[in-house]
């Protein structure tokens, strides 16, 4: 009776002949689980600016001296605390570009070395190598540098002028933990550059190295560079690394044979403290991971647009 | 004259081929600096493994995995909790980011619509998360699971931001795994009549296994070597083993930490030994992953 009713013409319905509830609760489970990202975004900007802002709130805060000032001691007895976040951001920034002046060019020499040059067999050695480097927990790293690096190797070389903690050590061996970092994503940029265009280049009578560096990596540019931008994120978020061997103290200071509290090193070792919830200490823990927080934000947004855009130009 | 001819030859043929001579010298450079990044880096990987070997040999022994950790006597103190801790650990991630994210890369593949503006969302939202580092993630722990809802660093508590640290790593591995398994097999299960929940359950996830499973061990793995999100939340040096998810624990990462703080030679001994321990867990993971990706991942 119910095919009559259908207006003729009109093309059966794809529609199911009874509503599947069970289907449609599975496909709400799913959303739910595909929504967790987002919630766990919503629930980490919560978790930190609220104290954050409950900081900046404090009648001896200004966001100006926040930003300005030089000495950081804010778990210090109220009357000798000072909350100027520029030491942590320079030990940050220093101990950052070492480790990006290491892991830039390496990663991008082996990338380029795996995609362009590397048959299978030197592959099969080489690719598990960045894979075991990129796996080793960072705290080993941090204990190479503060027990091996600092003392077997700079310490000769520097004498006197470095310190048992310094920025140096932790950037280096922070730049070799980042070298997989660089490499395979600039590796992933390479490999996406059409065959035609290095064919285009030889056949003008281009050699291997003109067409890698003339005509490969600038055409895998926007990919290598959101790669840089990772890395960038990466140096500034590493942790454990330079909270074992950077150093401890507001030290004020490019200086990279010095010590060097950066944000992630000063986070980690104010929650070892166990500041009680709402004191000045607790708060300026979230005040300084909001300001790690936007900082890698910023950094993986640009990261996300480069890679959209180096897909469109060839797919 | 004839020497002269002969140079002026000379010259005239290295004025043709000159050119590409140099640039073969060039070239053989170029290539070799560009070895070079890669043996360096494989130095290095020798050196640091060398060099724990050689610190953490003495003391990796049957103490250390009998024994809780001793502040009083660090020549014969184990680490038999930070040990367990960090196996638990290890499970509750898996137990957590399976399923959780799984349906999350289901339902990314399999149910949204393509470039929808709430599956570009969440898209962006998990590409995000990646990268946000791991000590924000310890945030997140301590202001809201350690001080409002759990009160104290548990081993659930553990658990739960490790997982939430590495659900970018599973869903992106299980979208892959998914994406892999040819719609052919899609369309013919529809086309005998199975709903979408059918063919999802029977036909793609069945494919999709071996791709889930080494994304999960490889997530497993960067979980338990984590140390700062666990140091933020709380979580110190615990020497008792724990029984319950609502107890509390220490993890290897953790102690590895502290012991490398001190300066003393023995207990710097003692975290070698225990890095030794959580590079043998790390391989293990590893190799496996790799194991089941050749052996199980199907070329269709």
């Amino acid at each position: 009776m119910s095919i009559t009713k259908t207006a003729p013409g009109a093309a059966p319905s794809l529609r199911p002949a009874r509503p599947r509830t069970g289907e449609r609760i599975i496909e709400g489970t799913l959303l739910a689980a595909a929504l967790t990202s987002i919630v766990t975004t919503v629930a980490i900007i919560f978790a930190i600016f609220e104290p954050a802002i409950e900081f900046f709130a404090e009648p001896e805060i200004t966001l100006v001296e926040f930003l300005t000032g030089t000495t950081w001691t804010p778990l210090f007895a109220a009357s000798q605390a000072q909350f100027g976040v520029l030491p942590l951001v320079a030990a940050t920034f220093t101990t950052s570009w070492i480790a990006l002046a290491v892991a830039i060019p390496l990663g991008l020499g082996a990338a380029v070395y795996l995609a362009e040059y590397a048959g299978s067999r030197v592959r099969s050695v080489f690719k598990p190598t960045l894979e075991i480097l990129a796996g080793i927990p960072t705290v080993v790293y941090g204990y190479f540098a503060l027990t091996f690096f600092t003392p077997v190797v700079l310490e000769p070389i520097f004498g006197d002028s470095i310190g048992t903690f310094n920025m140096l050590s932790a950037g280096l061996i922070m730049g070799v933990m980042i070298i997989p970092v660089v490499a395979s994503l600039s590796e992933d940029a390479i490999t996406a550059v059409p065959q035609n265009l290095r064919e285009g280049a030889y056949g003008m009578g281009s050699t291997k190295m003109q067409v890698s560096t003339r005509v490969v990596v600038p055409a895998a540019f926007s990919g290598i560079a959101a790669a840089f931008m990772l890395a960038v994120s990466r140096a500034v978020g590493e942790t454990m690394i330079v909270a074992l061997a950077a150093g401890k103290r507001s030290n004020f200071t490019f200086n990279p044979l010095q010590d060097g509290w950066t944000m992630t090193g000063f986070i980690v070792d104010a929650a070892q403290g166990d500041q009680p919830t709402g004191s000045i200490g607790y708060e300026s823990l979230f005040a300084v991971a909001m300001l790690l927080f936007v900082i890698t934000f910023v950094l993986n947004i640009i990261s996300i647009r480069l890679v959209r855009k180096y897909r469109e130009e060839y797919e | 004259m004839s020497t002269l001819t002969t140079t002026r030859g000379v010259d005239k043929a290295a004025a043709l081929t000159g050119a590409p001579h140099e640039n073969l010298l060039k070239e053989r450079l170029f290539r070799g600096v560009l070895l070079a990044c890669l043996v360096f880096a494989t130095f290095f990987l020798v050196v640091l493994f060398a060099y724990i070997i050689i610190e953490g040999a003495a003391r990796f022994d049957a103490n250390l995995f009998l024994n809780q950790f001793s502040q009083i006597s660090p020549e014969t103190a184990g680490g038999q909790s930070a040990i367990l801790g960090t196996i638990y650990l290890g499970l509750l991630v898996i137990a957590i980011t399976v399923p959780l994210g799984t349906a999350a890369a289901v339902y990314l593949e399999e149910y949204a619509t393509k470039g929808s503006r709430l599956s570009r969302t969440i898209d962006v939202n998990i590409q995000n998360l990646a990268a946000v580092p791991s000590v924000v993630y310890g945030l997140l722990g301590l202001g809201i699971f350690v001080r409002v809802i759990f009160g104290e660093p548990t081993l659930l508590v553990g658990g739960l931001i490790l997982s939430l640290l590495v659900l970018p790593v599973v869903i992106v591995a299980a979208r892959e795994a998914i994406k892999a398994v040819p719609p052919s097999l899609r369309e013919g299960s529809l086309g005998l009549g199975a709903t979408r929940w059918q063919t999802t359950w029977k036909m793609v996830l069945p494919n999709a296994i071996p791709g889930i499973a080494t994304g999960v061990i490889l997530a497993v793995s960067r979980a338990i070597g984590e140390a700062a999100p666990l140091v933020v939340i709380g979580v110190g040096l615990i020497t008792f083993n724990p029984n319950s998810l609502d107890d509390r624990f220490t993890a290897l990462p953790i102690l590895i930490f502290d012991t490398a703080k001190r300066p003393q030679e023995a207990f710097q001994d003692l975290s070698a030994a225990l890095i030794i321990v959580s590079l043998i867990l790390l391989i293990v993971l590893n190799s496996t992953a790799i194991f089941i990706r050749n052996r199980y991942t199907r070329k269709w």
